[in-house]
Parts: C-alpha cells; sequence; structure tokens
C-alpha cells in the first residue's frame, strides 16, 4: 500500500509560490488485483479530473469569466479523451461500474481544488492548475511504480508516468503561448454585493 | 456647459466579472455633483456576491430628483453579460442611445427590439492600450463627454478617491481622457443644461446615513445591531459614529437581542435605536409589546424591502405597512413615521427619536431599501429642534406612581439612579405604581392611558407633506412620494392641478388633518408598493376619505414610475 | 447527470453526482463550501441513500444556499431555525435521512439557542456547520466564532469577545457524535459526513471552509489543519479535556458517545378515535 508521506508539499499556483508544509496530501491507492484493474483506476483518476475541470468552467459562466470558462471546458474535453484512450487500452468493455475511491480520504492526484478558483483568475492561472495536476499525476506514478511488486502493473505504472510527463510538457508549452496574468488581476473596485 | 440642452438624462452603467460598474458610477454621481448637479444612483447586481453582472442606474438633473425617471437616456455597457436581467429596470425606447464594446457580446434582444441606435466603443481593447487602466474609466469618460460634465471636473474627483498610488492613477485619468475622445463623434442630444449656481448647501448621500445621522441628532445614544439587507449600512455607519459622541453600538446575536437590549438601555435612560428589515421587525414584535406596556421608549428603523418571509432582500417594496400597524398582539398603540424621501430619513428618524421619547412608547420608522440605499444629492435638510425630552420623575417624588393615569396620558419616568423612585418596568398588565394587576379597573385606566397619550399629542405640520391644489389628490407615503411628486408637476405643466399628501405620521392616525388636507376634493388617487393595497386598507379603516377613492398599488421589485401616476391622474381628471 | 432513473436501473447505487442538481451555486469561486457540496453528496452516494429520502433543511447566509444545489428534498428557511425545522421534520418522518446545514452565523448566533437544545435533544440527525469566521452573506461582520481582534465596520477593532467554541458546547449540551473536518479535505469531510450520517442520534459537523472574499487569510488554513491526534473517544470526561484544549484545527471525530437516540413516536394508534369519547361521556 502506497501512502503518501505526510507534508508533501503540493503547490498552490494561483497565489502563492512558497511550498506548503503540510499542505494538501496526493492520494493513495490500495494494491490493485493486476493490470487491468490499475488502469480502471487509472482511468477513475482521468474522469475525476475531467469532471472537476467541467465544474470548474460552470463556477467561472456563473462569474461572467467566460475566457477561463472556456479553458477549464478545454481542459475538461483533453482529461476525457485520456479516459477514453485507457479505457481502449486496458481493454474492458465499459466503465468500472462502482466509482472507486482514493484512500486516506484524499481526492485524486490529477484532480485540481475548488478552493484554486478565484472569480478574477486569467487562463495563466488556470493552465498553472493544470500543471500543478499533471505534474502530481506523473509524480503518484512514478512513485507507485518504484514500490510495487506486480512487474505487469509496474510496466503500467512506467507507461502512466511517461504519459503524464508529455502532459507536464504539453501544458509547459501552453503556458509559454499564454499571456501572463495582468499586475492587476485580482483587482475589482466594486465591493461585494448582498443578496440575502 | 451651454444654456441649452436637457434639464435631466438617465444613465444606466453596465458590466460583469469585476469591471467595476457600481465605482464608474459612483465617481460619475459625486463629479455630477461637484459640478452643480443633482442627481441619484440605484444600484442593481446579480445573484453572485462578487464577479456578478451589475447595474448602476443614474438620473442626474439639474434641479433636484427623487426618484429615477420613466426611462433610459442612455445605456453603456463595458459588456452586455446577462445585462437581460436588468431589462424591465431599464427601459429604452427609439430615443435612447446604446454604446457597447464590439468585443464582448451584443445587446439583448430585448434591448436590440426597443430601436435604440447602438454606438461600438472597444472599453476593454482600449484599457489595454493604457496599461495599469480598467476599461470602466474609459466607460466613465464616455459618459462625462455624453452628458455634458466638464472632463477637469470628472478627473479632480478621480483624483480624490484614487487609493491605489501615482501610476494606477496616471492611468485612470489618461482612460477617462480617452473615452472622452472616443465619445467626440456621438450625439449631443444628451447633454445637460449648465447647472445653477448652488443656492444652498447640498449634500451627497443615503437615506440609511441619513436615518442614522437623524437618530444621533435625535439623541439616540445606545444602537444594539444584527446585520440584515439592506439595513446594515445604517449599524455600519453607527458603529463608529456613536463611539465618536459618546454613545455605543453593540453587535447583538439575532434581532430578539437587539431589541431587547435596546429597550433596556432605554430603561436604563439612554435613547437606544436598532435598525432592521422586514424578517427581523417580525422577530421584534413581541419586545415591542413589551416596550408599550412599560411605557419604554424604543425606536425600530424598518428598511424595507421585498416580501414576505425572506422574500426579495435587495428589492424595495412598501410591504410592513401592515404589520407595522398592526403587528402586535393585544390592544398596543405605537408611533409609525414614515420618511418622504431620501433626505427626510434624517428629518422623519429625528423626529421618530423626539416622539418616542416624550410619549414614552416604541416609534417604528418605515424606510426602504430605494430611500436606504440610493445615494442622492439632496439640498441640506433644514434643521429641526426635535431631540429626546423625556419626562422625567423628580427625585423622592411623594407617593410616585410610575404609571400614573394623567391627563394627557403621559407619566413622569424614574430613570434608575434616580433616588426614592425605584419601580419595577411590567410587561404584565399593572396598576399606577406598576403592580401587576389582573382587575379590570386598572387594565381600562392603563389600556385608556397608552392610547389617550399618542392620541392627544400635538404633531404639529409634520405629519404629513401637503402640497399643491385642485379637485384631484394623490395619497401615498415613502417612496412613492418621489414619482408622485414628479408626476403632479408634469400635470400642472399641461394644466392639470392636483393636491399632493404624503403622510409621515401614520400611526396614531390623524383623520381630521386629512380631513383638512382633503378638503373639496373629489378624487382620491392612493398610491402605493405593495400587493394587496395595506395602505390604502389603512384609510379605510382609520379615516373617511372624500369623493371617489382609487388605488394604485403593485408589489415591487420594479419602482411606481413617474408617468404611471401621471397617466392616471390626468385621465381621471379629465374623464 | 443521473438525475432520473429508470426503473431497472434504480436498484443499482447512485453516483454522487446524482446527487447534485442542475443549478450552478452563486458562491464565489474558491469558497470551501463548493467542496462541502462535493463531500455531502459522496456521502450520501456511499450510503447507498436516494435523493428522495434525504431532506437538506437550511438557514439563511451563503452555505445555506446549499439545499437547492442537491438534488435531494430541501427546505431552506429563516436565519437561526434550520435545527428547529429539521428536529421537527425528523420526528414526524423518522425514515427520512435529515441533514441540517448552515454556517457559523446562522447556527451560533442567531441559532445558538435551538443548537443548544438539538444537542440536548439527540435527534438522529446530522448538522454540519460550514464556519468560516465570518457573516459572509450580509458583507463581512464577525459572527461568534471570529477572533477577537478582526477588524469590521460594525465593530471596528474587533468585537472583544472570546470566542465561541462550538464542539465544546456541544460536547457540554449532550452531542453525541462531535466532528471536525476540513472542506480542503474533500474526501475524508465525505467519509466524516458518511460515519456521522451512519450514527445514530445528533451528529455534529464543523467543517472548516474558508470564506475567499471577506477572510482571504483563511487560504492559510490548509497548512493550520493536522489530523487529531487521537482516536475518537467515547468517554466524555476525556473528550471534554480534548476538546476544551483543542485550538480549532484538528480535525476528525473528536467524540462519539453512546447515547441512545431520541425515540420518535411509533405512528401506529393505539386507541380508535371512537374510543376517545369515552372520555367526556356521561
Amino acid at each position: 500500500m502506497s501512502k503518501a508521506k505526510a507534508g508533501s508539499a503540493r503547490r498552490t499556483g494561483v497565489h502563492r509560490t512558497v511550498r506548503a508544509r503540510g499542505g494538501r496530501q496526493t492520494a493513495g491507492m490500495s494494491r490493485p488485483e493486476g493490470r487491468a484493474d490499475f488502469l480502471a483506476r487509472a482511468w477513475t483518476m482521468e474522469v475525476e479530473a475531467a469532471e472537476r475541470y467541467a465544474s470548474f468552467a460552470d463556477a467561472m459562466d456563473e462569474h461572467n469569466n467566460r475566457e477561463v470558462a472556456e479553458l477549464f471546458r478545454k481542459l475538461a474535453r483533453i482529461e476525457q479523451l485520456h479516459a477514453d484512450q485507457l479505457l481502449e487500452e486496458s481493454r474492458t468493455k465499459r466503465a468500472p461500474a462502482v466509482p472507486l475511491r482514493w484512500d486516506g480520504g484524499r481526492e485524486g492526484p490529477e484532480t485540481a481544488a475548488p478552493e484554486e478558483l478565484h472569480y478574477r483568475m486569467q487562463p495563466y492561472h488556470a493552465l498553472q492548475i493544470a500543471l500543478a495536476c499533471e505534474k502530481r499525476a506523473n509524480k503518484f506514478f512514478a512513485e507507485f511504480a518504484s514500490k510495487t511488486t506486480d512487474a505487469k502493473v509496474r510496466k503500467a505504472a512506467r507507461e502512466m508516468a511517461a504519459e503524464e510527463a508529455e502532459h507536464v510538457r504539453l501544458i509547459e508549452d501552453w503556458l509559454k503561448r499564454t499571456p501572463p496574468p495582468d499586475k492587476d488581476w485580482e483587482h475589482d473596485p466594486d465591493p461585494p454585493f448582498v443578496s440575502d | 456647459m451651454s444654456g441649452t440642452g436637457v434639464a435631466s438624462v438617465s444613465v444606466a452603467l453596465a458590466g460583469s466579472g469585476g469591471a467595476g460598474v457600481m465605482t464608474a458610477g459612483n465617481l460619475l454621481l459625486q463629479a455630477t455633483a461637484q459640478a452643480g448637479w443633482y442627481g441619484l444612483m440605484v444600484r442593481s447586481s446579480g445573484p453572485q456576491i462578487r464577479g456578478g453582472e451589475a447595474a448602476a442606474l443614474l438620473r442626474i438633473a439639474t434641479r433636484p430628483v427623487d426618484c429615477l425617471d420613466d426611462r433610459f437616456d442612455l445605456v453603456i455597457a463595458v459588456d452586455w453579460e446577462n445585462v437581460h436581467r436588468f431589462a424591465d429596470e431599464i427601459p429604452l425606447d427609439a430615443r435612447s442611445l446604446m454604446v457597447g464594446d464590439p468585443d464582448h457580446g451584443s445587446p439583448p434582444e430585448v434591448f436590440a427590439q426597443c430601436g435604440a441606435p447602438l454606438a461600438q466603443i472597444p472599453f476593454k481593447r482600449m484599457a489595454k492600450a493604457i496599461p495599469g487602466s480598467w476599461p470602466n474609466m474609459i466607460m466613465l469618460g464616455v459618459a462625462a463627454r455624453l452628458i455634458g460634465l466638464p472632463p477637469e471636473t470628472l478627473k479632480s474627483i478621480v483624483r480624490k478617491s484614487y487609493k491605489r498610488g501615482a501610476e494606477g492613477l496616471a492611468a485612470s485619468l489618461a482612460a477617462v481622457d480617452a473615452g472622452v475622445s472616443a465619445a467626440a463623434e456621438l450625439p449631443e442630444t444628451l447633454r445637460l443644461v449648465s447647472p445653477r449656481r448652488a443656492e444652498k448647501p447640498r449634500w451627497l448621500i443615503t437615506g440609511n446615513e441619513a436615518a442614522g445621522f437623524g437618530a444621533v441628532r435625535g439623541g439616540v445614544r445606545f444602537v444594539a445591531a444584527y446585520p440584515i439587507t439592506p439595513a446594515t449600512e445604517v449599524l455600519e455607519w453607527l458603529a463608529p459614529t456613536l463611539a465618536s459622541v459618546g454613545g455605543a453600538l453593540v453587535q447583538a446575536e439575532d434581532e430578539l437581542a437587539s431589541i431587547n437590549m435596546a429597550i433596556g438601555a432605554s430603561f436604563g435612560g439612554v435613547p437606544a435605536l436598532t435598525a432592521t428589515a422586514g424578517p427581523g421587525l417580525s422577530l421584534m414584535t413581541e419586545a415591542l409589546g413589551l416596550a408599550v406596556a412599560a411605557e419604554v421608549p424604543v425606536i425600530v428603523l424598518d428598511v424595507m424591502r421585498g416580501g414576505p418571509s425572506t422574500g426579495i432582500p435587495a428589492k424595495s417594496e412598501q410591504g410592513d405597512v401592515s404589520i407595522a400597524l398592526n403587528g402586535l398582539h393585544g390592544d398596543a398603540p405605537r408611533i409609525v413615521v414614515a420618511p418622504t424621501s431620501i433626505a427626510d430619513c434624517l428629518t422623519a428618524t429625528q423626529w421618530a427619536v423626539h416622539l418616542a421619547e416624550r410619549l414614552q412608547a416604541p416609534a417604528i420608522v418605515l424606510s426602504d431599501q430605494y430611500l436606504g440605499q440610493t445615494r442622492a444629492v439632496v439640498d441640506r435638510p433644514a434643521d429641526v429642534s426635535f431631540k429626546a425630552e423625556r419626562v422625567l420623575a423628580v427625585p423622592h417624588a411623594e407617593g410616585y406612581k410610575r404609571y400614573a393615569a394623567t391627563e394627557s396620558g403621559i407619566s413622569p419616568a424614574a430613570v434608575p439612579g434616580t433616588p426614592g423612585n425605584a419601580y419595577t418596568a411590567e410587561g404584565l398588565e399593572h396598576n399606577e405604581r406598576g403592580i401587576p394587576s389582573s382587575q379590570s379597573r386598572d387594565h381600562l385606566a392603563q389600556l385608556a392611558k397608552r392610547e389617550r397619550k399618542l392620541r392627544q399629542h400635538d404633531y404639529g405640520r409634520h405629519w404629513a407633506e401637503v402640497e399643491g391644489q385642485g379637485d384631484t389628490a394623490v395619497l401615498t407615503f415613502g417612496s412613492c412620494t418621489g414619482p408622485a411628486r414628479e408626476a403632479l408637476a408634469r400635470a400642472a405643466e399641461q394644466g392639470v392641478h392636483a393636491r399632493l399628501v404624503s403622510m409621515r405620521l401614520l400611526s396614531p392616525a390623524q383623520p381630521e388633518r386629512l380631513a383638512k388636507a382633503l378638503a373639496g376634493v373629489r378624487r382620491v388617487l392612493v398610491v402605493e408598493q405593495n400587493h394587496s393595497a395595506q395602505f390604502h386598507r389603512y384609510l379605510r379603516a382609520d379615516f373617511d376619505l372624500p369623493g371617489e377613492v382609487r388605488s394604485f398599488h403593485r408589489a415591487g421589485p420594479l419602482p411606481i414610475r413617474p408617468d404611471e401616476i401621471y397617466q392616471r391622474i390626468t385621465e381621471w381628471s379629465r374623464a | 447527470m443521473e438525475s432520473r432513473m429508470s426503473s431497472a436501473a434504480a436498484a443499482a447505487p447512485l453516483t454522487w453526482q446524482a446527487f447534485k442538481s442542475d443549478y450552478k451555486p452563486i458562491w464565489c469561486p474558491g469558497c470551501g463550501d463548493y467542496s462541502v457540496l462535493n463531500s455531502a453528496t459522496k456521502a450520501f452516494a456511499t450510503l447507498g441513500l436516494r435523493p428522495e429520502n434525504v431532506a437538506v433543511v437550511s438557514g439563511i447566509g451563503c452555505s445555506s444556499r446549499i439545499p437547492a444545489y442537491t438534488s435531494c428534498y430541501g427546505f431552506h428557511g429563516v436565519h437561526g431555525r434550520a435545527l428547529a425545522a429539521g428536529t421537527g421534520l425528523k420526528i414526524a418522518r423518522p425514515d427520512l435521512t435529515v441533514l441540517v446545514a448552515g454556517g457559523d452565523g446562522d447556527g451560533y448566533s442567531i441559532g445558538g439557542n435551538h443548537f443548544l437544545h438539538a444537542c440536548r435533544r439527540n435527534v438522529d440527525l446530522t448538522y454540519v456547520v460550514m464556519d468560516n469566521h465570518v457573516y459572509g452573506m450580509t458583507k463581512g461582520q464577525p459572527s461568534p466564532t471570529t477572533e477577537p481582534d478582526w477588524d469590521s465596520k460594525l465593530s471596528p477593532g474587533g468585537t472583544g469577545l472570546r470566542t465561541f467554541h462550538p464542539l465544546v458546547i456541544a460536547l457540554a449540551a449532550g452531542a453525541n457524535f462531535i466532528a471536525r473536518a476540513f472542506s480542503g479535505n474533500p474526501n475524508e469531510s465525505a467519509q466524516i459526513l458518511a460515519e456521522a450520517i451512519r450514527t445514530p442520534g445528533f451528529s455534529f459537523v464543523e467543517i472548516l471552509s474558508p470564506c475567499v472574499t471577506f477572510r482571504p487569510e483563511q487560504r492559510d488554513w490548509k497548512n493550520l489543519v493536522r489530523p487529531a491526534p487521537v482516536a475518537a473517544t467515547d468517554d466524555p470526561a476525556r473528550a471534554a479535556r480534548r476538546i476544551m484544549t483543542d485550538d480549532g484545527f484538528n480535525i476528525g471525530v473528536l467524540y462519539k458517545g453512546g447515547r441512545k437516540p431520541y425515540q420518535p413516536p411509533s405512528g401506529k394508534a393505539t386507541k380508535h378515535l371512537a374510543e376517545l369519547e369515552a372520555e367526556f361521556t356521561i
């Protein structure tokens, strides 16, 4: 059973560059039963990530941040694509019937946290969040590969780690093409509005 | 600035996602006030706490205005996100002008259909070209140019209010200039007539601030507060103010606590107030009955909002007439006062403090969200001398009876600390000494005393604003006074003369005074902003109205507009 | 979204997404309540509940908007009285799963009295308080859990009052299950909520849920929370010592007692109406 160490850092992306001590921990997994089972769990990870990005897009839409909403929808589509690919590779006929849960009460390593959002965030911030997710996913699979005793699972984990590393590169490229946030991106001259 | 132009212009500014629409609106209002015009600003927003679609609704004019106009001349949108939400609040027609950012959406269908021309100004692109600037400042420049506000006046206001550093300020000013230039090609038909030289001092104030100020002037020195939309600003304004005049404000755990705290403080001799809205007033009714029975003065400012229950918290409605007049169990007479305008929130509240203290009873001040949260340029209200003047018992009064059935009904109150007069304030029915009693003689005596003390008081000319002549009359109260006044002014220009009676004192009812004010009237139009015509029902119960009576009533959230009253009055008068 | 199930699929367990409605929350992006919504719906799914058998009862405030964002039955009542409404509902309908939800202002200020008595009554329901140490909906006033020196317009310079300690109060008043969770650990919170719902009697879960608009400094909470150093106890005295010295950031189930839950009436009639007349008949 692989469990991330307590205190493993997690970049918060939008607001801080200081490594957070005791921050949110990455997920653990109980021992999978063979390659197909492992891939199904990896599938869960992608699907959760896709659903989370979709809910981010909704929250951004509700707050009139169209540009970032669109970007999150794109990220959701990409994650769903990854999930579909995994399903094919795992050669199972259909998705796992019961959603698999992560141990230790964590969310999947590729799932972004709702607390990362800001109603005035810019595309750059959204990509920073995505980058952190992909890096965590890569790290997770690499660590998993180094710890498992099942040869088939190890091979699959290494492949996943490489896959995620490729995603990291893609997001980094995307970031290079994206304008950095404006200096005053957070600033809203108007006070909050009360409706209750 | 010129001698030609319009006397009044209505401008709506819209945008979303933190565009700074309210800030822009406030700056525009402040600048036009500085330039010598009058005006007001109403805020409207989506349900989000931040980043929602927002609209600042302004009216600027050469003379004081108490209400929004029937339509808008101009709508400027930094973006058109969800502006359709405000369509009912921003009536447009073919004479209006729309200005929008071509890169950020297009006007909603309902606006496009009205025939108003659309001018395109790329606010966001222009702001990006001036690093450190914001699209709302470009919008501000455009608005200034269109209505004839001198750019220099606007920029001086921007300078005064800017809090974020010299670079940002320079960019903001540059953005204003860019907006002014961009609007150079646009029509000049919306330019205001030059403002007249201000003859008297003027204020820029909201009704909530005015009410708080009136309370302090009246002598309130204890406030218990529980936040509730749209009354919270009264309490927020009072918090540092009371401290500065030697008073105290306490945040209570709920409305039951706040009203009971205020009553406790008042029992101790300190004039006390709390501010709330409908749901809070509902909670306070039991304690208000206690204040009636124990004859403890207390003032409750009720900033009415959409009801019933949680209702529509951020919108105005005049739906608490019934509960204010009748909401206490038993026979429990109380004072109800309704400010007639934003500036009158000061006078009416100050008067309410005086009445509550003099008559040793609770007073409810019926303001509403429109009055409370609209910021307006007003002529400085005339000073009134009303203040807390509780009739106090002399120390060691022989055979002191706290609840003596005097002729006026007012019995001297002993304040704790006064030697020789200790008594127990009682919610139970009691005899003249305050000892609980279930005797019919005592109950009758006390009921009559409490009723008599309110009824016999001479309320003077402040009971209502009575204006104009004619055999048609508009009878109303509160925020409907503004549109009614404007409607009657327009009608007079058309040769139709009507009277306006805006009642400031709702309880105790003043049937004789109203009869005098309506002498010779054959048609009475009762105007109010609620669904079940609560004010009309009260009039029918407690007054004899002359001639034919019609009721024009509609619930919020939309305001009653001058034209709606104008049409009804003129048609009826000519019929 | 599986908001409608055919009868054939009705037997299959629902995903947590099925417990969410189509309405998008108005909460500020970054608000901890989004995660709490996820945790609650995950808890419902874990327990194999069905949306029609769950009632979410709330008061007034940002967190109290939550019922409409679930696909369960909801009751968005008046400020501070959610526990009373939830109590009435559960006693009249013991077959339902009742989750009462709200914020710290709604629950500990105006709702304080009802909080005391709900703990005492020990009716089988779960009370979730999304605590952000502020009144969010009315623009940022101090709540009972706000630090005494937090400056605000209504209490300039801070209230100067000792904060309310809800877990201590809950224990003293007789709550049978006391836990603290953190919105930043949503799956852990889901597990805690599931356990709370599963446990008979009054279960109280305080979820620290940062307010990104009025208390942006609460983004730091993720660095301050820690797993509670000891396992849940069923000994009130030990729990009292632990909770009295708690600094507000220990996460986990802190107390799980063995009080018998309030017994609702059986619902079975033992007399016919006609028999009642005998009392009056001469």
